[in-house]
């Protein structure tokens, strides 16, 4: 009998048909993790969780008999009053005890996906516009790769092959006795041996002949500690990419809860987004009113300030921070701005100026996100009529810069995942579908 | 009763290796002096619970080909298991050559005693022993052959894309259940042999010759008639195990296609014995354990502790509802199996005259684990329970059948544990194990060769149940996709022949073909 510990053997060996059985209902898995995004809240959006897809879709049929109609007969256990020949009422769905499959009723299939599953699903066919710059940090070296072969090491990394060949050669060179001459010298012997007449002396020479090539063997050794070789393995520093995403927005008075909540979202998915693409991801809050200062997230969508529309002052803000802390020859300079549009009709130039000159030559990409109300009156009457805001106007003079600068219009937070989608659909899909 | 031992194997419920094999070998001593039994050498495998759940998810075997299927099996087996829906088993075993028992890390040192007396040498020896195992599974190669397949499918995938071979798979695992030979094919005759008979068959036919049967008025020989059985003969039909004639006559298949519905028609035939030996091979494994723990504890080698311990889970294990408990899922083979080898033992020891009647074979023959090993050895469940089943336990258990009539408006009680009703029931019960019976018959009895290639598949219907229509169209979608054409199943009335359906399916453009040109 043999006892053998199998717990440390590496786990996950139904991880491959996991990944197949997703792929295969990767339609229905990711409507469906699209769907659970409406009962999420943007916080637990990265935990693991519970999807439903139609079970239909996953079946394997099989030839098996009907669960309904036909001649049939159970055997049962336990009965308390039943006489033979008693009647009993047909259960009203015709379905009895042991008549059914079990789980084939159930017409959904539901299971676990983990953390990345989800993710992956929840982002796919998404990129990463610009992705550009790649920084190689110092210090943060990681990842070791194979490099050559050493003498020494630890017995894990050691290679047989190399070390077999170094073996093989050295006996070669030294001549080291082979089993076979030796086989061949005891058969000559027992040859000898067995036929008649005297022989004495010739065997005697055979004899000494093999303990000399027997000695031979013990000297030079089969594997000897000069043949050893081990892989050797270096760190290697590997580039890291980083990206700071700067969040801007208006929190004048004129900026809602409702519209704060809809650029919150917006933030939320380009963080989930820019984590995934990118090792670095660190975020810069900037809120404005006639002024701008950075704060942390809480302040960020949280307190309240007053006070009038000057968006070039957080344009400005966000500049200063970059020249202080994000050279963007370092980083992947990520811009989403929130506003409701107000902005002082003075102020206008300005920000063009800067965003057009200064922002956009560093940046990786700037999305400009206008939220309006819920119930925009003039949004239900379309397009033309509405009067578009300032900073709407005027950011529309520098919109189509190669893709870099986007805005969009959002009112409601079922928009927001079709808007981000939008923006950050893979490129070749988006070409095609314009094309055509 | 031998000698008490002076210390227990294992105090409390932590374990370490040395602690296995002192219990495996107190086990085995048990197990091969007291029940005599004859099994496989042991291979002990400790798994951890994730592990575990991989184990089920494919089927149990230590490798398998990857497949989609794996994974929904495993995703729903996950989700239970962490809803707590359902516990896990404590061990798994493979009939394999040496047996493979995987234990979980998680069990007390009482519960790997009982998974090592129950796997280890319960099921073990009903692997070994059982004709039906002897007959259909190679232990000593399953694992070999399970490598190949692995590997074989992956180089498949390699070379001709995962699509490709998933939707073989696909196809081939909708046909598995026709995928087996359910009786022993006659080997074929060499020439000589072939010779001989025909000599026989023309000395016979000279032995009879009546010039008398020439004035006979003869029919009109049928030409169709026989070219039909020509070929009939020449295809190897009717035959019940589809894939194996795919894998021999279907015109479009590239060889690799062939090995492929090969291997799953073989693993298909591995597992052929365990759905028709449920009950016995938990019966007996059952009885096993018991027998077992029980010989532990009168020797000292359990504590009492442990024994109640053990007592406890074998309770839950042969437990049975009964059917109007709110809880009732079918019958519990392990409550079924173990009762009646219980109740076997109580005919060979002490029989009631009832015994003698119904089982004059044994009743009172003394000899217990003499007669179960037999019975091990040489049943399987449907002959098992229509040959043991005593009107005893019919009574203890409270048997009833009911008669469930489509053209009748109520479902009637056709027979209850008396007089009257004990063969009966046991003939019933016997059914419900019976494969031939739970399957559906479905065979494939001709090729239009000459005119469009249609393969033409009957369903025997019996009782009036037909297939689940909707499963029944999507398998003969995969077999139109296996065969290259058209395909029709017929469900077939037994008395009169008459068709009660059809289902008919085209081959898919993009189905498995691929040895176009």
């Amino acid at each position: 009998m043999h006892i053998v510990d199998r717990r440390l053997n590496p786990g996950g060996k139904s991880l491959v048909n996991r990944q197949r059985f997703l792929r295969r209902a990767k339609a229905l898995v990711q409507q469906a993790v699209r769907d659970s995004l409406k009962d999420r809240s943007i916080k637990d959006l990265e935990t693991e969780g519970e999807v439903t897809i139609p079970r239909d879709e996953v079946h394997e049929p099989s030839f098996r008999r009907g669960s309904s109609g036909g001649n049939r007969e159970h055997i049962l256990p336990g009965n308390k009053e039943y006489l033979q020949g008693d009647e009993i009422e047909r259960p009203p769905s015709g379905g009895e005890g042991a008549g059914g499959h079990q789980g084939e009723g159930d017409d959904e299939f539901r299971f676990v996906l983990s953390r990345e599953e989800f993710l992956d699903l929840f982002l796919d066919d998404l990129e990463l516009p610009e992705l550009a710059k790649k920084k190689l940090t110092s210090g943060e070296a990681e990842g070791v790769r194979q490099a050559g072969y050493s003498t020494s090491g630890s017995p894990s990394a050691l290679s047989i092959t190399r070390t077999m060949r170094n073996s093989m050669s050295r006996r070669i060179a030294l001549k080291r006795p082979r089993g076979e001459e030796m086989a061949k010298i005891e058969a000559e012997i027992a040859r000898l041996e067995a036929l008649p007449g005297d022989h004495s002396d010739a065997i005697a020479k055979l004899r000494e002949e093999l303990e000399r090539l027997e000695r031979r063997r013990k000297l030079i050794t089969y594997v000897d500690p000069i043949d050893l070789r081990y892989r050797r393995f270096e760190p290697t520093p590997k580039p890291i990419s980083q990206a700071v995403m700067f969040c801007l927005m208006d929190v004048s008075g004129s900026m809602t809860e409702h519209m704060k909540d809809l650029a919150k979202r917006f933030y939320a998915l380009l963080h989930l987004f820019l984590k995934r693409c990118y090792r670095h991801v660190e975020v810069v809050f900037i809120r404005h009113t006639d002024r701008a200062e950075e704060v942390d997230e809480e302040t960020f969508f949280y307190s309240r300030e007053t006070g009038g529309t000057l968006v070039s002052t957080a344009l400005e803000k966000m500049l200063q921070v970059m020249k202080d802390r994000y050279s963007p020859n370092d980083w992947n300079i990520y811009v989403a701005q929130a506003s409701d549009g107000d902005n002082m009709p003075s102020d206008t130039a300005k920000t063009i100026a800067l965003m057009a000159d200064e922002i956009m030559p560093v940046a990786q990409y700037v999305a400009y996100l206008e939220v309006g109300r819920e119930e925009d009156p003039m949004m239900s009457m379309g397009g033309p009529l509405m009067r578009a805001s300032d900073l709407w106007r005027s950011y529309g003079q520098i919109d189509g810069q190669n893709g870099k600068f986007v805005m969009r219009k959002v009112h409601h937070r079922r928009e927001i995942y079709p808007v981000f989608r939008e923006l950050f659909a893979k490129r070749g899909l988006a070409a095609g579908r314009g094309k055509s | 009763m031998s000698k008490l031992a002076t210390k227990p194997l294992y105090e409390g419920s932590d374990w370490n290796f040395d602690t296995i094999q002192r219990i495996y070998d107190t086990v085995e001593q048990v197990a091969h002096e007291e029940l005599d039994l004859n099994t496989y050498p042991n291979q002990i495998e400790v798994i951890t619970a994730e592990q575990m759940l991989d184990a089920y998810s494919s089927t149990g075997m230590p490798l398998l080909y990857n497949h989609w299927s794996f994974g929904k099996q495993f995703l729903t087996n996950e989700l239970m298991y962490r809803k707590g829906q359902r516990g896990l088993a404590y061990e798994l075993v493979i009939n394999s050559d040496p047996c493979i028992n995987y234990i979980m890390e998680e069990n007390s040192a009482t519960m790997q005693t009982l998974v090592l007396a129950h796997a280890a040498f319960g099921h073990n020896h009903f692997f070994k022993n059982n004709y039906l195992f002897q007959q259909w599974t190679d232990a000593e190669g399953i694992l070999d052959y399970l490598e190949f397949a692995k590997r074989y499918i992956a180089q498949c995938e390699e070379r001709y894309g995962q699509i490709q071979v998933e939707r073989l798979l696909d196809a081939a695992h909708a046909l598995n259940r026709q995928g087996v030979h359910r009786y022993p094919r006659g080997q074929a005759r060499d020439l000589k042999a072939e010779m001989a008979r025909e000599n026989e068959r023309h000395a016979q036919r000279e032995r009879d010759y009546n010039d008398l049967y020439r004035t006979l008025p003869k029919g009109k020989a049928k030409a169709a008639d026989a070219a039909v059985s020509e070929r009939a003969a020449a295809l190897g039909l009717p035959q019940e195990n589809v894939l194996y004639f795919l894998e021999k006559s279907a015109p479009r298949l590239a060889p690799w296609q062939r090995e492929i519905l090969r291997i799953t028609r073989v693993l298909a035939q591995y597992f052929y014995p365990q759905g028709q030996t449920k009950v016995m091979n938990e019966g007996a494994a059952c009885y096993v354990h018991y027998r077992i723990m029980t010989a532990l504890h009168e020797r000292g080698h359990i504590t009492e502790g442990s024994f109640l311990e053990f007592l406890t889970s074998h309770t839950n294990v042969v437990s049975q509802p009964m059917f109007d408990s709110g809880r009732y899922g079918g019958l519990n083979p392990y409550w079924v199996g173990y009762n009646m080898m219980q109740d076997i033992a109580q005919v060979c020891t002490a029989p009631t005259e009832e015994d003698r009647l119904w089982f004059p074979d044994i009743a009172g023959g003394g000899d217990v684990e003499g007669t179960l090993k037999h019975i091990w050895a040489n049943y399987r469940d449907e002959s098992f329970v229509s040959q043991f089943l005593s009107p005893r336990l019919m009574r203890h258990w409270r048997l009833f059948k009911l008669d469930d009539h489509e053209k009748v408006d109520h479902i009637k009680v056709d027979a209850i544990h008396d007089e009257r009703g004990y063969r009966e029931l046991r003939r019933g019960l016997a059914r419900q194990y019976d494969i031939s019976w739970q399957e559906p018959d479905i065979q494939i009895v001709d090729v239009d060769l000459a005119g469009d290639r249609t393969l033409m598949l009957e369903h025997h219907v019996t009782n009036g149940v037909l297939l689940a229509e909707k499963d029944a169209g999507r398998v003969v979608q995969h077999l139109a996709d296996l065969w290259g054409y058209e395909v029709v199943l017929a469900e077939i009335e037994p008395e009169g022949g008459s068709t009660l359906k059809e289902h008919k399916a085209r081959p898919r453009a993009s189905g498995p073909r691929l040895a176009e040109g």
